[in-house]
């Protein structure tokens, strides 16, 4: 008969320090992975360049065609608006709300709910370190827009940090609704047609779509009591606009509180989804 | 006591419809539910540092057992603690010292090198360099596989695959595994490496460990105990030898005659002749009976009465029927 020793439990390393840990852990994965296909990246980000030319060079014509400006904004200022938007679009790809229905429908989430750690870090982790690798390629897709279309940027050096906190605030508000709005489908197979609405009502009010001033005034009211445009409008328009330093601190503000807003929704929307898990397919 | 089940039960609700176009319209107005009762109000103890084979056929309710004891499911009724804690509260102290391996499943990073996927288990479950590092490199020495955990995971054998991922899911040195067709798919000389390690964790890290395989070879290996599922409730809880005392009707008596050309049918049913050596099955209960009049009558050489192959014994365990129908309810 074997002898079965007594089980010696191990000492842990400090919360904070393993979380640190864990972030870096994920992103340098993030970072491993992604480099792994870069040309499919650099392809994605190819075809996601599209649609800000598209809407550049119509908003360019309509410029060139109503006296030099649409509204005061001139070409230069939409050539910059949607260069700096190719980057803004990117930093606001996150862990979408249809991916959890593959998460759930495919068992995945099995592995992730056997750790000790909410999978909303492993998303937030594992797509900021993909930005890094975004921010790589797109440096000389913006270089070549630049040559092509003479965006008007000159931003302080104010501007400049206060666009690094708002991509990134934009990255962690997105993540959250989408997080958030991801939990339907522990109730419902059928969230496309809500996740569809959600997507839409951001391409318009987020300022993904035109510059918000260019939105009728009822719009841009609208958008204000929103979350869109902290994630679009406010981070590009930090380093094209205007802005006076208590605009730019009030609207890093306004991102934190849509961030926690969206945490808090989220985490009282997981309390509950997690229940309801039926981990089906493993 | 490491695991404690008392009563357990889980209910799935299921939609059931007929095929056809009028049966989707019927079912707008009238939904057909079904509740399937997977785990049917079981219970049963794991003593720390025990093994025990959860055996049962498929859809008897062995997984989402497991799945509920790990906290990846919510009990329909009944109590599970597993070293004290709720599973389903999903505590991560409980998380830290438990883990799930099912076989068909792949929890590593797919398109890198599993040691980058050791590395990441070590900040989930704040593991010490100097704690980890060992264990990890004695984990890989065990399972031979310092050659494998360099390269990408998708460029991995089946066999390979469940090797890593076995060491991935021990790394935080679990006190309680659940390990759920582990060896599933794999060849057999894999699946030995397998069960020896297993062991070899139990024996040197006093481990609990719940095992559930259609492999035989692996809970004879391993398991002196088993507890039998089937159609959710418990069939048998008890020493993997007293399985066969408890559903095996027959017995089988082997005896080497002088004449081994003599007709032995009257004595039982004759399963098996090699040479001089012939094989009966005969009813349990008159094995001693019988022996005797074989050893009376017949020249005999030699005579042995054994259980039946635990395969065997499994199979007729498994053709039980249930003991209730399914519910069924309109929502």
């Amino acid at each position: 008969m074997s002898v079965v020793a007594d089980f010696v439990p191990l000492r842990r390393v400090g919360g904070t320090r393993s979380m640190l840990a864990f972030y870096w852990s994920v992103m340098r994965m993030a970072i491993q992975e992604q480099l792994q296909y870069r040309t499919a990246n650099y392809f994605y980000m190819f075809g996601m360049v599209a649609e800000p030319v598209i809407y550049l060079v119509v908003w360019t014509t309509i410029a060139d065609e109503s006296g030099g400006t649409v509204q005061g904004l001139t070409p230069g200022y939409l050539a910059a608006y949607y260069i700096v938007w190719t980057l803004v679009r990117n930093m606001n790809i996150v862990f979408g709300a249809p991916f959890w229905e593959h998460r759930i429908r495919e068992g995945e989430l099995t592995k992730d709910l056997l750790r000790p750690i909410l999978p909303l870090h492993y998303d937030i982790a594992y797509f900021a370190g993909w930005k890094f690798v975004v921010i790589v390629l797109w440096i000389p897709l913006a270089v070549g827009l630049s040559l092509v279309f003479h965006p008007a940027l000159h931003p302080s050096p104010v501007q400049v940090v206060a666009f690094f906190l708002a991509i990134w605030g934009a990255y962690l508000l997105r993540t959250m609704f989408q997080e958030s709005l991801g939990m339907l489908c522990f109730w419902t197979t059928r969230g496309a047609a809500i996740f569809d609405l959600w997507m839409t009502t951001e391409l318009l009010l987020s300022g993904r779509l035109v510059p918000l001033p260019l939105m009728p005034g009822w719009v841009q009211e609208i958008s204000r009591f929103l979350p869109f445009q902290w994630a679009f409008y406010f981070p590009i328009q930090t380093l094209v606009g205007d802005y006076s330093n208590e605009e730019l601190l009030r609207g890093l503000g306004a991102q934190v509180l849509w961030i926690l807003i969206g945490l808090g929704i989220f985490r009282f929307a997981w309390k509950h989804a997690v229940k309801r898990y039926s981990a089906v397919g493993g | 006591m490491a695991v404690h089940v008392d009563g357990l039960r889980k209910v799935f609700e299921v939609p059931e419809r007929e095929p056809g176009l009028w049966a989707s319209v019927k079912s707008l107005v009238r939904r057909k539910m079904r509740e399937v009762r997977a785990v049917d109000g079981i219970t049963f103890d794991i003593d720390r540092g025990e093994i025990v084979g959860f055996l049962g056929p498929n859809g008897a309710g062995k997984t989402t057992t497991l799945k509920m004891l790990s906290g990846l499911l919510h009990s329909s009724g009944g109590e599970a603690r597993v070293l004290g804690f709720v599973p389903s509260k999903r505590e991560k102290e409980f998380l830290r010292q438990i883990t799930l391996v099912m076989g068909n499943r792949n929890q590593l990073q797919w398109d890198l090198p599993a040691l980058d996927s050791f590395g990441l288990n070590r900040a989930i479950y704040r593991l010490r360099r100097e704690d980890f590092v060992p264990f990890r490199d004695e984990l890989i020495e065990l399972l031979d596989i310092g050659d494998l955990v360099r390269k990408p995971v998708r460029n991995l054998s089946l066999g390979e695959r469940m090797k890593v991922e076995i060491v991935g899911a021990l790394l935080h040195r679990p006190q309680v595994l659940f390990l759920d067709e582990p060896t599933i798919g794999l060849d057999v000389t894999m699946q030995k490496r397998i069960r020896s390690f297993v062991a070899e964790y139990n024996r040197r890290h006093g481990a609990t460990v719940l095992l559930t395989s259609h492999y035989m070879a692996d809970v004879q290996a391993l398991c002196r105990r088993v507890i039998v599922i089937h159609h959710g409730q418990i069939l048998y809880d008890g020493p993997l030898t007293g399985l066969a005392d408890q559903f095996a009707a027959h017995k089988t008596i082997g005896v080497a005659l002088e004449d081994g050309t003599v007709d032995l049918t009257r004595y039982g049913e004759v399963i098996h002749r090699d040479g001089d050596w012939i094989t009966l099955r005969v009813p349990k209960t008159e094995t001693s009976e019988i022996a005797s009049r074989l050893l009376a009558e017949q020249s005999v050489l030699d005579l042995t009465i054994e259980e039946p192959p635990i395969e065997d014994v499994i199979e007729l365990v498994f053709a039980q029927e249930r003991r209730e129908p399914e519910v069924e309810v309109v929502a």
